[in-house]
């Protein structure tokens, strides 16, 4: 049976242990700290080969800086100093991992160095180590492998890119990692995420890995029939992945369409030639022209036989000449412009004529542009007709970054296997029975034990605690909720509310401190339980607690005050409580509790009504 | 073990292990150093290396002999017409390459390995590469250091217009004193050159280094026995020490080589801009005429409080010559001073240095230093210690005449004495 496609996952889990190699804290910090400067280079391979995506780096000649912030970084991260023993803590967390997902752990650990050029690493090689293999965890009544779960270190921060130089703070470097590869075993797009939070909530069970935006990041792996293995690595937001593989297929099947459209057409691979047409440029008011040839830069021009309408189709469906361009920015210009898109940009018809006549193009032949020095241009338009050849073949495998719109943009070629050396540095660990044996007889409570405990133990419902577990707020949850009744409100707040503002505002300030200085609020009597989602809503715009409840009106309401609305609004409705006496309680509640919008919670509301409805009825 | 022999398995085939819940291929890894006996050590197509412990319920199976692999060397083009250059391994991290196989680190092996670590240097020179000889420098000793001088001296007297030593860090300081003590007055720059991490690795400095030193060579006027390596945790500078001066002063970073109580020769940027920071001896066209005789029987010794008077009569008789780090300006226990004067009375030459590093010995500030002084001790003055252990054994080394051995001492030969010590 063949699928729609095929996905596998790459999650990566930052650990909350000190480093993986030094004794470091696990933070990031806003210390810049001393710089230093260096460059890396390739190195051979046992076989004299170089490897594929590392040469790729250096050619793009970047040098590198480095903040060594001294709160979260040493020597070892410098690459000033040789690794210490690996953390017997994080390979602990990593084992009782393995153990949760029916990982066979290896008898002996060696660390490995994953060859790393473009500067992330100080060493130009990141240290990974494979604990265990084969596990498999069930969602949805699919069994899912997992192929392995490797421990490794995290890289180090980009902070700034500066034309060839890049600036890196190594406060993340080192951080320990658990990284768990799924075989491809997911065939629709909301399977990948429920993988993914299954994942996750067995990792958070451990109790010892970091949370919040940037801890967890997942490397995912697309191909549908017909297509590629094309990686999207580095995607943070948990509920975008469905999103991301759904672009993918899209972006995949158009390539398809494409390459059949090429082939219908009978086009032969172009020859890569690059054409300096500067000359015709005189007078144009492009931006982008009169920029580059202010500076010195030329317009270069590559003919592309037989391409018109795929690099871009009038319905925008078929992009071939975003993914040329996506190419071409890997060689340091900002874009290139091709025939279908022109004329724009101030591109005007006479200038794109002029080309096709310079070039002698057909009706169905296209070109693309680039302008910018005359090297870097030339450079460019060859990786851009090179990329245009790959269309004729399909989809080319390689890696992506994820952009915020769920959609992702070209990064480097997939990395080649050969890129793995023994680290010499590090002493192979030994795993005895013993030391697995005692990880077993202290396994974490699973996540579906724990959302039966939480929902018996809380009196919320299964579905409630289900969902808590799954996203990760059930710890949250247990601190905040110290009685049945806030237990009942935290539920309700946390599975519910949140995703309802989620839907009008952005939440990613709401983190486990907010919550909890919002839920103190309701206990101490600050506020009312029903202002939770108005406090929430200002404190996810970046007020803390005391300026949203002063925001709201919400500051504590005297009982004197609070009697004397109630009263005013029994008044108000005098005919109807009398006619409905004490059966007037439950239509009143609402009227009363618009009045008092939050500044006293419901149950005293509804004693201060009982008592003044007394008042007047007796 | 015994599985591996009755399957005939060898390092590099390609091997299963299955049963008791394994299944795994790989290529077979020598077991590690610190492995379990029952443990095979093999290379998943990951990449991965994994070490699984063979129990008698799991089978090994042998999927495919393994192949002889050999490593193409990249033979780089000669640089023919550019400036000639010797450049001299001797083993250290520098000239060594991480088998991967093994994933030991060996020192490498024949002249065109050694190219092959840095094969961008013959794009500015003509480079004679040779390996003198493969050791980790903590094992050279005064043998490798005459060996290594005659060879450094045939090259200068060829008419070559540099030479370039690759050696370990570890003892990097006392073969370039030793060299610059027995070499004397040179016509073209000796530079020794190390790495802190090996050029297996992309983050090496042995790159940098190596390539600066060639820079240094063809652009410097200074002709003496230098040594180059970083100037900080950067890639975009080194330092240029003199031979006699310099210590290396950190277990591992790559700017642990300072010049101690002068300045740097030079600093050389990587644009290979050169700022000189003291004075040195130019190019010239003199004939090198090596002097290489050393007395190995020179003791060293750190002063420690409460050390043993026995123990120190002891060594000091056995030597001909004894240099001693002592503390502050150049003490030890007054009750040793009796067991120095009967030692140089029978002939013994003791030179007195400074654990402190910085600064210079001064027997004339307190009574210990003024009976040291009278019992015939030599002050080394602002001498590293081991540059006063490598001149007492040279200066030893080319006279019996123990008057003329103190001459020796006393003089400044090689910048290995300063007598103006600056504020920075
Ligand atoms: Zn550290």
């Amino acid at each position: 049976m063949s699928h729609e496609v095929t996905v596998g996952l790459e999650i990566h889990q930052q650990l909350n242990t000190r480093k993986l190699f030094c004794n470091c804290p696990s933070c990031l910090v806003e210390e810049e700290g001393a710089t230093f400067q260096r460059r890396l280079r390739p190195i051979q391979s046992e076989e004299g080969k170089i490897d594929r995506a590392a040469l790729d780096q250096a050619e793009r000649k970047m040098q590198f800086r480095y903040q060594s912030p001294s709160s979260a970084s040493c020597l070892v991260e410098a690459d000033e100093e040789p690794p210490h023993d690996a953390s017997s803590e994080a390979i602990d967390v990593a084992l009782t991992v393995a153990a949760l997902l029916g990982a066979k752990p290896l008898d002996e650990i060696y660390f490995m160095r994953k060859l790393v050029i473009d500067g992330s690493n100080t060493t130009g090689f990141q240290r990974t180590a494979m604990i265990a293999l084969d596990g498999f965890l069930e969602v949805n009544g699919r069994r899912i492998s997992i192929d392995t779960l490797c421990l490794e270190e995290d890289a180090a921060r980009k902070v700034e890119t500066d034309g060839s130089e890049i600036t890196y703070r190594l406060d993340r470097l080192g951080i320990p990692l658990i990284e768990i590869a799924t075989a491809p075993d997911m065939h629709s797009p909301e399977e990948v995420k429920e993988v993914a939070q299954r994942i996750g909530s067995i990792m958070r069970a451990t109790r010892k890995v970091k949370r919040g935006i940037g801890t967890i990041r997942e490397d995912v792996n697309i191909s549908i029939p017909g297509g590629a293995r094309v990686e999207i690595k580095g995607v943070q937001e948990l509920r975008m992945l469905p999103t991301y593989v759904e672009k993918e297929m899209e972006r995949q099947q158009s390539l398809l369409a494409i390459r059949d459209i090429l082939s219908g057409r009978g086009i032969e691979p172009v020859a890569i030639e690059v054409t300096d047409l500067t000359y015709l440029f005189e007078g144009c008011k492009s931006k982008v022209i009169t920029s580059a040839l202010k500076s010195g830069g030329k317009v270069m021009v590559s003919r592309l036989p037989g391409f018109t309408g795929v690099l871009r189709s009038e319905d925008g469906k078929l992009r071939l000449g975003a993914e040329m361009a996506q190419y071409a920015r890997t060689k340091g210009v900002r874009g290139i412009f091709h025939s279908d898109e022109l004329p724009a940009y101030g591109i005007e018809k006479q200038y794109v004529d002029a080309i096709r006549d310079a070039l002698k193009l057909g009706p169905q032949d296209a070109f693309a542009l680039c302008a910018a020095s005359a090297a870097k241009a030339r450079e460019a338009l060859k990786t851009a007709v090179e990329r245009a050849n790959g269309a004729l073949v399909g989809v080319p495998e390689e890696t992506r970054d994820p952009l915020p719109d769920g959609s992702s943009v070209y990064s480097r070629p997939l990395p080649g296997a050969d890129r793995m050396h023994p680290e010499t540095d590090v002493l192979p660990i030994s795993v005895p029975t013993d030391r697995m044996e005692n990880i077993l007889s202290n396994l974490p409570e699973l996540p579906e034990i724990r959302i039966e405990r939480i929902a018996n133990d809380y009196g919320i419902h299964i579905q409630q605690s289900t969902q808590l577990v799954r996203e990760g707020w059930d710890d949250v949850f247990e601190e905040i909720a110290t009685d049945n009744e806030l237990a009942a409100l935290a539920a309700r707040t946390l599975t519910s509310t949140l995703s309802e503002l989620e839907r009008e505002i952005d939440i990613s300030q709401l983190n486990e401190n907010i919550l909890k200085a919002a839920f103190a609020g309701v206990s101490s009597g600050t506020f009312a339980k029903e202002a939770v989602p108005d406090v929430l809503r200002k404190m996810a715009e970046g007020m803390n607690i005391d300026e949203a409840v002063s925001e709201l009106g919400l500051s504590a309401m005297s009982a004197d005050e609070a009697r004397e609305i109630v009263a005013r609004v029994i008044r108000e409705r005098e005919d109807f409580v009398r006619e409905k006496g004490k059966a007037a309680i439950g239509p009143l509640m609402g009227p009363v509790m618009a009045e008092l919008r939050g500044r006293l919670d419901g149950k005293a509301a509804n004693e201060l009504l009982r008592e003044e409805l007394q008042k007047l009825l007796s | 073990m015994s599985m591996l022999q009755s399957i005939d398995a060898a390092e590099g085939d390609t091997i299963r292990i299955s049963g008791d819940g394994r299944d795994i291929s790989g290529v077979l890894q020598p077991s590690g150093e610190f492995s379990h006996p029952d443990v095979l050590v093999v290379k998943m197509d990951s990449g991965y290396d994994v070490g699984v412990r063979i129990t008698p319920s799991m089978n090994v199976n042998i999927i495919a002999k393994g192949e002889v692999k050999t490593i193409p060397s990249r033979v780089p083009s000669k640089g023919k017409g550019l400036p000639r250059v010797a450049i001299l391994g001797t083993g250290g991290t520098i000239s060594s390459y991480a088998d991967q196989r093994t994933g030991a680190v060996h020192p490498a092996l024949s002249a065109e390995d050694l190219l092959n670590t840095v094969p961008e240097i013959a794009d500015i020179c003509d480079v004679n590469a040779e390996a003198v000889f493969s050791i980790f420098s903590e094992n050279m000793s005064v043998d490798n250091w005459q060996q290594l001088a005659e060879v450094t001296a045939d090259y200068l007297n060829s008419g070559i217009d540099g030479v370039i030593i690759l050696h370990g860090t570890d003892t990097m300081s006392y073969t370039a004193a030793a060299l610059s003590f027995m070499l004397g007055d040179i016509p073209k720059p000796v530079i020794i050159t190390g790495a802190q991490r090996s050029s297996d690795r992309p983050s090496s400095d042995a790159y940098i280094n190596l390539y600066s030193a060639a820079q240094f060579i063809l652009s410097s006027d200074a002709a003496e026995v230098l040594v180059l390596m970083h100037d900080s945790p950067s890639d975009t500078s080194v330092a240029v020490h003199r031979a006699t001066k310099v210590r290396k002063m950190h277990t591992s970073r790559r700017d642990a080589f300072q010049s101690i109580n002068i300045s740097p020769i030079a600093k050389l940027g990587s644009e290979g801009d050169i700022a000189y920071l003291e004075s040195y001896n130019q190019k010239s066209n003199v004939r090198v005429s090596p002097r290489l005789g050393m007395e190995k029987d020179v003791a060293f010794i750190q002063y420690y409080p409460g050390m043993s008077p026995t123990i120190f009569e002891n060594i000091i008789a056995k030597n001909k010559g004894v240099v001693i780090s002592g503390t502050g300006l150049g003490h030890v226990n007054s009750e040793l001073i009796k067991p120095m004067r009967k030692a140089i009375e029978s002939g013994t030459v003791i030179v007195m240095t400074s654990q402190c590093l910085s600064g210079s010995v001064n027997l004339n500030v307190y009574s210990t230093g003024r009976d040291l002084l009278s019992a015939g001790v030599i002050s080394g003055e602002d001498m590293l210690p081991e540059t006063a252990y490598v001149k007492l054994m040279w200066a030893l080394g080319q006279t019996d005449d123990v008057v003329e051995v103190r001459k020796i001492m006393a003089s400044n030969l090689r910048g290995e004495l300063s007598d103006r010590r600056l504020m920075q």
